[in-house]
């Protein structure tokens, strides 16, 4: 061997462990976000923590049974405000590939997605806390469903995209009419996509706080009116991160560990149902 | 000539501004399988969509002439109760990839929410499936998905579905060009087999396919039908020049 061959060998294989070297680096944030978060966190996670409502300062124990549920809700409530809208779009954007109102939504969307968390609760603020005259779950939900909006269109019209065209050729071949075609056999079929879509949009808002400081604003009680303030895992960890007691602070690490968790368990379910639902043409 | 199916009188059809068929006349009788053959681009995969009005699909789409089914004014009728009388098989087997084999067959019933009851629709899936040859591989897994059956049964499985509708006439649109040798010659089997009791029309750029399994033969050119007639005739002492010349392998 020649020195000429040795000499690319040499690159080739320093190029190779550099790659692999940044590579891990990239990984490294993750890792060490979830190696602080369970170091300060797992301390405080019982049974008492999960199922009680805070005390007041001085008071030992108590829980953020309150902040769970309360993004429970929040989560269910802006689900059900944009999933409709979301893949009702989603479907319109699939089929109709040129036009000006499909460009123009699309460009919407887009812009819609990199606004500012914190613009969106102004707006929320605007629609439903100001003329509600109070703080709610509702407006909440609704700035985040503002959210999660973008991520659902987009995952509906890409999943819908790369349906075959003679899906619909065979459907429509039998008679069955285009509104039925398209409830009946592309969207069963693209089900797994959407439903990815969905839940990463899930575990966007999951740990979303900006918009919520406004609107669902916070609550220490356990509040089930939907025209009440509620609490939030994103804005207990706020409220407590922000307080000087250590007690606070440890239980802020506590929530930051569950909201993780929670998060995690989300984009770990998207990828299931990635992989398992996945339809074979 | 057996009493006519369908009816094709000075048909013309038309995408935006180019004319895809020129004048088309045509006739096929009830239980005869009719081939349209031609080369690439002639037209016979528009001439074939415009019996069931898919060629709508494509905007810019127009059309000339009459259609008749049946004596029925092919484009005065409503689309949707037009395809339910003509069964449709594709280029590329599409069964639905997320219905069982037995929702597949039924699915023109399912879809367009026909109900019927169970033992019904047992019936008509077992008839459907032993129509198109495939009963016999499927029986012991009805509910399983239709898209692990191979391209070959995939296809048949297709057939099944059309059949399944009662269909006046079904339409083949090149079915086996996606498929191999073998598969290729159960379907071409499969079409002498169902001549008894279904009307056929089908599409194929293959000329000896269209030897083997029709009776009648058009022969398509540029969009325009330059002969149309029994198929041993026209594959025996050819009328036009051109129909011998693409016959004899010299375009197309």
């Amino acid at each position: 061997m020649n020195d000429h061959t040795t000499g690319r060998m040499i690159k080739d294989k320093a190029f190779r462990i550099i790659v692999i070297l940044l590579a891990c680096f990239s990984i490294l944030p993750l890792l060490l976000i979830l190696y602080f978060i369970t170091r300060n966190g797992i301390a405080v996670i019982n049974w008492e923590f999960l199922t009680q409502l805070p005390r007041p300062i001085g008071e030992a124990g108590g829980g953020i049974f309150n902040a769970i549920m309360g993004t429970g809700i929040l989560i269910v409530l802006s689900s059900i405000l944009s999933i409709p809208f979301g893949i009702t779009a989603g479907i319109y954007l699939s089929e109709k590939t040129e036009g000006k109102i499909a460009n123009i939504a699309r460009l919407c969307v887009v812009v819609l997605q990199g606004t500012p968390s914190i613009v969106i609760g102004i707006v929320a603020y605007i629609w439903v806390v100001a003329p509600f005259q109070s703080f709610s779950a509702l407006s909440g939900g609704v700035a985040l469903s503002i959210m999660m909006l973008p991520v659902i269109i987009k995952a509906t019209e890409e999943t819908l995209k790369l349906m075959p065209y003679h899906l619909k050729e065979a459907s429509l071949a039998l008679g069955v009419p285009y509104y039925k075609t398209i409830l009946k056999v592309i969207l069963p079929t693209g089900l797994s996509g959407i439903l990815t879509g969905i839940l990463l949009s899930v575990a966007r808002i999951t740990g979303e706080t900006a918009p919520l400081l406004f609107t669902a604003f916070g609550n220490q009680f356990m509040n089930w009116n939907l025209f009440k303030p509620i609490d939030s895992l994103p804005y207990r960890i706020f409220y407590y991160a922000m307080s000087p007691y250590p007690e606070w602070h440890a239980f802020a690490w506590g929530a930051s560990f569950i909201l993780v968790v929670l998060v995690l368990a989300f984009n770990l379910i998207a990828r299931g149902v990635a992989v398992k639902w996945k339809v074979q043409f | 000539m057996e009493s006519t199916v369908l009816k094709v009188h000075d048909f013309s059809a038309y995408f935006g501004d180019n004319q895809i068929l020129k004048n088309i006349n045509l006739e096929t009788g009830s239980n005869l399988v009719t081939a349209l053959m031609g080369p690439s681009g002639c037209g016979k995969t528009t001439l074939i969509r415009c019996v069931n009005r898919m060629h709508e699909l494509i905007p810019g789409a127009k059309v000339a002439g009459k259609m008749y089914l049946k004596d029925n004014d092919i484009y005065a009728m409503e689309p949707i109760v037009l395809r339910r009388k003509i069964g449709m098989v594709f280029q590329k087997p599409n069964p639905f990839p997320m219905m069982s084999i037995y929702d597949n067959v039924i699915a023109g019933y399912k879809l367009n929410g026909i109900r019927l009851k169970k033992d019904e629709f047992d019936s008509i899936v077992e008839r459907s499936l032993k129509g198109a040859a495939l009963w016999d591989e499927v029986k012991d897994s009805l509910h399983r998905k239709g898209t692990f059956l191979s391209g070959g049964q995939q296809q048949r499985l297709c057939i099944a579905r059309a059949l399944a509708m009662n269909p006046e006439i079904l339409l083949f649109d090149e079915p086996t060009s996606a498929l191999d040798p073998k598969s290729t010659a159960a379907i071409e089997e499969l079409i002498v087999e169902l001549k008894k009791t279904v009307t056929m029309l089908l599409v194929t750029h293959n000329i000896a396919q269209a030897a083997r399994v029709s009776d009648f033969t058009a022969f398509i050119y540029l969009g325009e039908l330059v002969e149309f007639g029994p198929t041993e005739k026209m594959f025996t002492v050819p009328k036009d020049k051109r129909t011998e010349e693409y016959l004899t392998g010299k375009f197309g």
